[in-house]
């Protein structure tokens, strides 16, 4: 029986219980964006701090204990608490609306999944209250600096990642389920929007490696509370499995990161160059492709760790094949907009952004695959340099631009396009003063997680620190636009906002109605 | 509006491609700022290479790829009348932008491998030095010639929190760099003693992760005599940032009076550990030892950081037995952050530091505590 949800003006105790009890695609979906926000404004602070410090040499505002353990929350809160929990609720609002679902296929671990996620995070940014402080080891948490030589805190951590993990992978699960058994009559699989496509592909990755993650964290509680040497050189273990674990996991979960964001951006270029997406199916294979690639590379994080020459070259080898899907990619997001009708509003210039700047950030990704030049780039800034242009310009950009995009349709509101593309404009001249320097930095010698540094770094690390104020400014103009929009925005009905959109979502109305696709739709 | 935003546009996209291309440009004057350096060794000068090489290639790319799509931009807009297409699909130009990106590593593949052999060249070295990371310094030894030392950050806390100006050298000077000659070829054998360090020296091309429990082998040869400064780059604790590397290359007649110098400083020293210490002497040694070994976690007043690490002042162990303190120095406490110092700090130093403990910031215990005793306590085992 549908029914309307409950409003404010219900009473606070109906509404509130309606987020609490909610099975909803469409509030699960908001649920998840609205806290990966809260989860990004506070990466981001600690993002400030870090770059507050580094804004000149010798510690000005804080310890080095407690800037390792900004560093290693921003990474960990970032990648845990605001990328992917974002993506998932882009996941929860579009998938059924993509495919003609009425909801996703198992609403209550749906809301179990976004539910037990507030907690995971309570608990880790309370680590840094605890006596000792909170988790100091990198979001890569090494052993033994993570085991051994930890605060008592990372029994925590170690809770919140299991809570995290487990919420992914309920999540992915989902996502499977859905795709595989709501599909409208006469979708196949290679009529899907290339948004769930990556999305399946996604959640396969994810129930994959995260048990690998749990196992890895699971050794971590052993060997500090129970007394085993998984990664004790002293008790017969090796701090070197413990990265062999970590990264395969680690791996996938960057491809995990970027994927959905290629999905994205698969769909907005299309609709503003009012044409289809050129080779669809290739599309497909290649982020089959790179997913599998992402299984067999992940010892390309550990170059410099004495491996023998034969291990080596494989995985230099292998990581260089993954340019090969990814360059077809690029490939088919230009030639999208080859001979099209383009204009440019927020979306696209997020997402043309992502093009360029993933690309960039491909390019370095190329060059640090080469083992014997990795010698010098390995944990210097020019990696940090090289995965914020994939990770923020691929996956926050996208994100962005998914915001922009959808934000029509989930609201029923129109953005003021003015305030869009001004807030682009601070976040991509921010970004690059922000990170451009860090690869100067990174080659001229400087280490990643460096609390102070010599005087010959001071002037890109303050070019740098400027850059990310700018960019962190950006950010609170999102939400400025976002909320300016839901309470002040023009409304909009039409079903479809953009002129160039196709796809199921755009013949709903906007604001999509709490239900859809009680009856399947038709599809052709 | 629309019309100059897309033109600022424009000029900034192609601005972030123009940069790598004139970044590679200045590299060739002012190298350290804003590339790689070449370094001195063949293994520095075979990554530059590669870079280089990597560097070019992706521009070249990357200027056709995104000059492909800032013509698409301009001349495919709707604003100038563009009508779209509506085709999707290419099989040709599909199995072309697959197939010649492959050959392109394929190509690559050849010097990066040819590279990466050089750097795994380690056989037949000259000389042997074993490097082991500690918590926050280095310690080298010279295989074969007993002689080893610590090498440790020397800036002061005062200029690292802005009480004092920062010196030339900030955070770039240690107490006693690695010392060696040109024209050899060393092998430095690298490990760790405490959590995961890596040695890290630009200039030779030598960047080794320090694991326990594991040994990896780096090499440099070069004849350019001359001081190199490196970091540690691998997450290794609150100090992480503050334990460089420096390296003294010298001519081979300087490096052998230096080596011949050590090695009878090591039996000079010797001839200390039997000796009578009087209270005041290890008083002053020990604070010294003290601030530089132990103040980093247990704090310069004794107080250590609770929950953390734990206070000497007041400490059962600091009032309890000499034998007992003198043991966990020693073995280190299993399963903590307390580590053995018995291969980082000389007897003597031990013996300071113990009585330092035990008889400062109220902590009269009184009694005296002698190289020697440390020495019959390390043979006893």
């Amino acid at each position: 029986m549908a029914h309307g949800p409950a409003t404010l003006a219900d009473g606070w105790r109906a509404y509130i219980s309606r987020w609490v009890f909610t099975t909803n695609h469409k509030d699960i979906g908001t649920l998840y964006l609205w806290f990966s926000f809260a989860m990004f404004l506070m990466g981001g602070a600690f993002a400030m701090v870090i770059r507050a410090e580094l804004f000149q040499p010798g510690m000005q505002l804080i310890r080095p204990e407690f800037f390792n353990q900004m560093t290693t929350m921003h990474g960990l809160v970032m990648v845990f608490g605001a990328i992917m929990p974002a993506f998932v609720g882009l996941a929860n609002w579009m998938i059924p609306l993509m495919i003609g679902a009425p909801d996703m296929a198992l609403p209550r671990m749906n809301n179990l999944s976004f539910w037990i996620l507030p907690f995971a995070f309570a608990i880790l940014t309370s680590t840094l209250f605890m006596e000792g402080g909170g988790p100091n080891f990198g979001w890569t948490f090494y052993a033994p600096l993570s085991t051994t030589y930890a605060p008592e805190s990372v029994n925590f951590f170690i809770f919140a990642i299991h809570i995290m993990g487990a919420s992914s992978i309920m999540g992915s699960i989902n996502i499977i389920a859905t795709v595989m058994n709501m599909r409208a009559p006469g979708m196949t699989y290679m009529k899907m929007p290339l948004f769930v496509w990556t999305w399946v592909i996604t959640a396969f990755l994810l129930v994959a490696v995260m048990p690998v993650l749990a196992g890895a964290v699971t050794m971590m509680l052993m060997d500090i509370n129970f007394g085993t040497s998984f990664f004790d050189a002293a008790g017969g273990g090796d701090p070197v499995l413990f990265q062999h674990v970590f990264w395969f996991f680690g791996h996938p979960e960057v491809y995990i990161i970027i994927l959905p964001a290629f999905g994205v951006v698969s769909q907005i270029i299309p609709t503003f160059s009012r044409k289809p997406l050129f080779g669809y199916s290739s599309m497909v294979y290649a982020t089959a492709a790179i997913a599998f690639l992402s299984f067999v590379v992940w010892a390309h994080h550990m170059f410099t760790v004495g491996m023998p020459i034969a291990g080596e070259l494989y995985f230099m080898y292998a990581t260089m094949l993954i340019a090969v899907p990814t360059g077809v990619k690029v490939f088919n997001w230009i030639t999208t907009m080859y001979k099209g009708s383009l204009t440019f509003e927020t979306p696209m210039l997020f997402s043309i952004a992502f093009v360029i700047l993933f690309t960039f950030g491909g390019f370095t990704g190329l060059m640090l695959s080469i083992a014997a030049a990795d010698m010098q780039y390995h944990d210097t800034y020019f990696v940090v340099a090289h995965f914020h242009y994939v990770m923020v310009a691929g996956a926050v950009f996208s994100g962005t631009a998914a915001i922009y995009y959808w934000l029509p349709k989930w609201c029923g509101k129109m953005y003021n396009e003015t305030m869009g593309q001004v807030q682009f404009w601070v976040a991509f001249i921010g970004f690059n003063i922000a990170f451009m320097p860090q690869h100067f930095l990174g080659l001229a010698g400087m280490p990643r997680r460096y609390a102070d540094y010599g005087l010959q770094f001071a002037d890109w690390n303050m070019v740098s620190s400027i850059g990310a104020f700018i960019y962190g400014g950006a950010q609170i103009m999102l939400l400025y636009n976002v909320i300016a929009t839901i309470r002040n925005g023009k409304p909009t009905t039409e079903e479809k906002t953009w002129e160039g959109a196709e796809g199921l979502e755009w013949t709903v109305p906007s604001p999509a109605p709490y239900h859809t696709f009680a009856k399947p739709p038709e599809f052709k | 509006m629309l019309k100059r935003a897309q033109a600022l546009f424009l000029s900034l996209l192609s601005l972030v491609v123009l940069l790598p291309i004139a970044g590679s440009a200045l590299a060739e004057n002012a190298a350290s700022q804003l590339n790689m350096p070449q370094g001195v060794t063949e293994v520095s000068q075979a990554a530059y290479d590669i870079h280089m090489i990597m560097i070019w290639v992706c521009t070249v790319i990357g200027v056709g790829v995104f000059g492909f799509m800032f013509y698409v931009m301009y001349a495919h807009r709707k604003s100038r009348g563009a009508v779209a297409e509506n085709f999707h699909e290419h099989l040709g130009v599909e199995l072309l932008w697959t197939i010649v990106p492959t050959i392109i590593l394929i190509v690559m593949a050849f010097p990066a491998t040819t590279a990466l052999l050089k750097v795994y060249d380690t056989d037949n070295p000259d000389i042997e030095i074993k490097i082991t990371g500690y918590q926050w310094k280095w310690q080298y030894e010279y295989l074969g010639e007993g002689v080893k030392f610590m090498s440790e950050l020397r800036t002061s806390d005062d200029e690292v929190y802005g009480r004092e100006p920062k010196g030339e050298h900030y955070l770039r000077e240690v107490t006693e760099p690695l010392v060696l000659p040109v024209g050899k070829k060393i092998r430095f054998l690298v490990t760790g003693n405490d959590v995961i360090h890596s040695w890290w020296v630009p200039d030779f091309g030598v960047k080794r992760d320090a694991v326990p429990g594991l040994f990896t082998a780096g090499w440099a040869k070069t004849d350019k005599p001359g001081t190199y400064v490196g970091e540690c780059t691998e997450l290794c604790g609150q100090g992480h940032a503050f334990m460089p590397v420096v390296v003294e290359v010298k001519e081979e007649a300087e490096y052998d009076a230096w080596l011949a110098n050590k090695k009878a400083e090591a039996v000079e020293y010797a001839s200390t550990i039997g000796k009578e210490w009087l209270a005041e002497e290890l008083m002053v040694k020990g604070e010294e030892v003290y601030l530089q070994s132990c103040a980093g976690c247990h704090q310069a007043d004794g107080g250590g950081i609770p929950g953390v690490f734990p206070a000497i002042k007041g400490s059962p162990i600091a009032l309890g037995p000499q034998l007992g303190h003198i043991a966990v120095l020693i073995d280190g406490v299993p399963g903590s952050a307390m580590q053995s110092f018995a291969d980082q700090l000389s007897e003597v130093n031990i013996a300071a530091v113990i009585h330092y403990q035990r008889n400062a910031w109220g902590n009269d215990v009184g009694d005296v505590t002698q190289p020697i005793d440390v020495l019959n306590y390390k043979q006893s085992k």
